[in-house]
């Protein structure tokens, strides 16, 4: 047996052990309880401990009671003894300790003395840590944006830590802050602001996007490839460098505070890489189809609405729904050209909110939340379609 | 035959993609030249606004004399810079009125009032009143009266129009003594960036590359900060990271690694000892790039799992039989195979996150040390309203960025040569 390969091992499992306890130490302490020490060293060393008569014991006792002594055993000294704590906050460390040693249970003394068992076993907790280090780190601003929208402004300023929400109280005060937003605030009509542009970039940019990816992917024109090519160097171009001129033109023309001058912004914007997608999946069709209809007299506008559109109903659902993900999340253009707040968007609405220092925080979090919802819910029920939308359309954003 | 056909097929083509192109033309090609122009002139936000001749229409009933009625007109030249040449006034009134005086620049034909006012200088302001009288005697109706609306038409010069062109914008942007550290923090920001985006792209990738149970749910929460608006998120970060009663000061004051609270977004700098050597790090800085590289690992991270997922099974059972290490056939195998998807990534980040604007602009608004090049676009243009100088910072970028555009295929030449 390699006494370098225990000694890691059981160094390694234990800082997995620690990282556990400490995020449930963490969700606990936001929950209100009073956790003023994380106790990593007491962690760490029951950790060593752990592993160690883990191998120890090895297959002699069955997984299942091994698991409960340890688990028990690491709650009575960690919850009980040193610090006095609640009971659900006890069981979610007993389950945390039981999950631990079934992962830990897989390794023996045979293993360790294999070839590279080391870096398996690094490798393996890596996985481990990684997956619940990243959900940690993304879920949590997701799930403090919605709990402070539920908090009051009092109960945030004495204690930031407290994230615990009373359920029992009026379902009127617990969605206060949609409320004072929806009533005070006007978000319903930045809502239907929003709905209007997003779903309007998507029909005018489809409807400009399906004929020239059409032609691209099948006729063959002059200036057809040097338009292929310098479609995806014009969408390299940011929009930064757009808005000035933008401004002073839309600024001339009375476009600016109109829905019509973004619906124009948007669709210019998100048309090349609608063509790029397009012309891609539309070269994937078979010819011969066409071919036929051409025998049969059917004009470019047949073709394109009896033969192109219903081949390519997954292409165009991508497209849709990436152009509308766009629009909906665009910000820069509607800060620069709405300054009126009857034509504000949702996003444009949030910012003009968080400038008004008086602003309470929950309010600001639930207009988050409400442009933050219908993007997360599109994306989670319509994931095959939006990923590759995304894959194609990554050179933005 | 053949020839007419061809030319049928060209001239379809034409047709199905001229609206696309035309629009593309109209937002995008042509305001990156209009860039150029307004670029070489002096410009402020407040000279763009085309002057209008104004007016104002206040119905007032003269209390000794109900027949008659007195309309005061506020005419005004709306532009404090510029002159108004050749003002026309028109306003119409209901059957049955007529005027009592008539000012020598006006008539009054078919119930119109018609005035020529001439040249209005800036600033221009003049109370033009007229008094009406009823010729059937009936009592007068004000609101009819309020409800037209007088129509003032005049000329005058655009300043984007003109052809006076200045050097002062460039001089100004280029000997500025904060554009050598403008540069070198948009550098720093696009550069650490993307390279933090994508080592943690490489680990997610190579995390949810293997079987786990619940990998396809992790695979949609690791898009989550891609796909979900960045108004939503930053709002949420500047929460989290408040002094004052944001959640990540408060739990570690709670936890007594920290004794006062750290301005994570709001502190220019901050003194680190590390292993002796005290040195400064930017730290609002480096919380707007983990900010950056938060939201932008998703991308890379699919690109490199797509790009992982294609690799042969065989190469791995082949190491395996020859007792490779995990970290041999990682650095062996995996890492060249995703090479290529890295350079892609490296270039198509580099440029994007050189361009980025609303991220720092909603976390930091560009103060304490964040200040970028697209940041400075925003502020000259539209904080200091010098919307030439804003150009000139655009240009300055789109200068760069066809710089890297030409390395990158350069580079990217190369590559296919080699190959």
């Amino acid at each position: 047996m390699k006494t370098k390969n225990l000694i890691l091992f059981t160094l390694i499992s234990s800082f997995f052990l620690i990282f556990l306890v400490s995020i449930w130490k963490i969700l606990a302490t936001l929950q209100g309880l009073n956790i003023q020490h994380l106790n990593l060293q007491i962690i760490f060393i029951f950790g060593l401990l752990i592993s160690f008569a883990n191998l120890r014991i090895g297959s002699k006792i069955k997984i299942f009671y091994k698991s409960i002594i340890f688990s028990l055993i690491f709650v009575i000294c960690d919850g009980y003894i040193i610090q006095k704590l609640p009971l659900w906050y006890n069981i979610g460390i007993f389950l945390i300790l039981y999950f631990f040693v079934n992962k830990i249970n897989k390794y023996s003394f045979e293993n360790l003395k294999e070839e590279h068992s080391t870096q398996v076993i690094f490798f393996d907790f890596l996985t481990l840590f990684g997956i619940l280090f990243f959900s940690f780190v993304i879920l949590f601003p997701f799930y403090m944006m919605l709990i402070t929208s539920f908090k009051t402004q009092i109960s945030l300023l004495v204690n930031p830590l407290d994230f615990s929400i009373n359920f029992g109280q009026d379902l009127k005060d617990l969605f206060k802050s949609y409320f004072v937003i929806f009533k005070t605030y006007k978000f319903g009509k930045y809502i239907v602001t929003s709905t209007i542009v997003s779903v309007g970039t998507v029909i005018i940019t489809l409807i400009f996007a399906i004929p020239a990816a059409y032609a691209i992917a099948r006729l063959n024109f002059f200036g057809k490839s040097f338009m292929s090519t310098s479609i995806l160097i014009i969408y390299m171009f940011p929009a930064i460098v757009l808005v000035i001129p933008l401004y002073t033109i839309f600024s001339q023309l009375g476009l600016r505070n109109s829905i019509e001058g973004l619906l124009i912004v948007y669709t210019a914007t998100t048309l090349p890489v609608a063509i790029y997608m397009l012309q891609g999946y539309f070269k994937s069709i078979p010819k011969e189809l066409e071919e036929a209809a051409i025998l049969d007299k059917l004009s470019w506008f047949g073709i394109i609405s009896k033969i192109i559109i219903p081949l390519s109903i997954p292409a165009i659902s991508s497209v849709a729904l990436y152009v509308f993900m766009i629009a909906w999340n665009e910000f820069l253009f509607s800060l620069m050209f709405l300054d009126n707040p009857n034509s504000f968007t949702l996003s444009r609405a949030i910012q003009y909110l968080s400038g008004d220092a008086e602003t309470p925080r929950q309010y600001l979090m639930a207009g988050s939340v409400i442009v933050t919802l219908p993007v997360l819910f599109i994306f989670v029920y319509f994931e095959k379609y939006l990923v590759s939308g995304l894959t194609a359309g990554s050179v933005k954003g | 035959m053949k020839d007419t056909l061809a030319n049928t097929e060209k001239k379809t083509a034409y047709i199905l993609t001229l609206p696309a192109v035309a629009l593309v033309f109209a937002i995008i090609l042509f305001p990156i030249f209009a860039n150029v122009w307004i670029s070489f002139k002096e410009v402020e936000l407040k000279d763009i606004r085309i002057p209008e001749p104004r007016a104002k229409k206040i119905v007032k009933s003269i209390s000794e004399d109900p027949s008659k009625i007195k309309i005061l007109y506020k005419l005004r030249n709306s532009s404090l810079l510029q002159e108004i040449r050749d003002v026309s006034f028109q306003d119409k009134f209901p059957k049955n009125f007529e005027i009592e005086e008539l000012d020598p620049r006006c008539e009054f034909k078919k119930y119109a009032l018609k005035c020529k006012f001439g040249n209005w200088p800036p600033k221009y302001r003049e109370n033009f009143q007229v008094i009406f009288k009823k010729n059937d005697g009936s009592k007068i109706d004000k609101k009819e009266l309020k409800s037209t609306k007088p129509k003032l038409v005049g000329t005058s010069d655009n300043v984007l129009l003109n052809t006076n062109f200045t050097l002062k914008n460039f001089k100004k942007v280029l000997f500025d003594n904060e554009f050598v550290d403008l540069l070198l923090t948009t550098f720093y920001y696009t550069f650490f960036g993307t390279v933090g985006s994508i080592i943690f792209g490489i680990l997610t990738a190579q995390m949810v590359n293997q079987k786990f149970y619940g990998r396809t749910f992790m695979r949609s929460v690791l898009l989550f900060p891609y796909v979900a608006p960045v108004v939503a998120l930053a709002y949420t970060w500047e929460l989290l990271l408040d002094p004052n009663s944001g959640t990540l000061n408060s739990l570690l004051i709670n936890y007594q690694v920290i004794e006062t609270p750290i301005n994570l977004l709001g502190q220019k700098y901050i003194q680190i000892n590390f292993f002796g050597f005290d040195f400064k790090l930017r730290l609002a800085l480096t919380t707007v790039i983990m900010f950056e590289i938060w939201r932008y690992f998703p991308l890379a991270f699919l690109f490199i799992l797509a790009r992982l997922q294609a690799i042969p099974k065989e190469l791995y059972e082949a190491a395996d039989v020859d007792g490779a290490s995990p970290f041999q056939k990682f650095f062996n195998i995996t890492l060249p195979q995703i090479t290529a998807v890295i350079s892609i990534l490296f270039m198509i980040r580099f440029i994007w996150n050189f361009n980025k604007f609303e991220d720092v602009f909603l976390l930091t608004g560009g103060a304490s040390g964040t200040r970028t090049l697209p940041i400075n676009v925003y502020q000259q243009g539209f904080a200091i309203s010098d919307i030439g100088m804003g150009s000139a910072v655009s240009i300055v970028i789109v200068v760069l960025l066809l710089l890297f555009m030409f390395f990158y295929f350069k580079l990217l030449g190369k590559r296919v040569d080699e190959n």
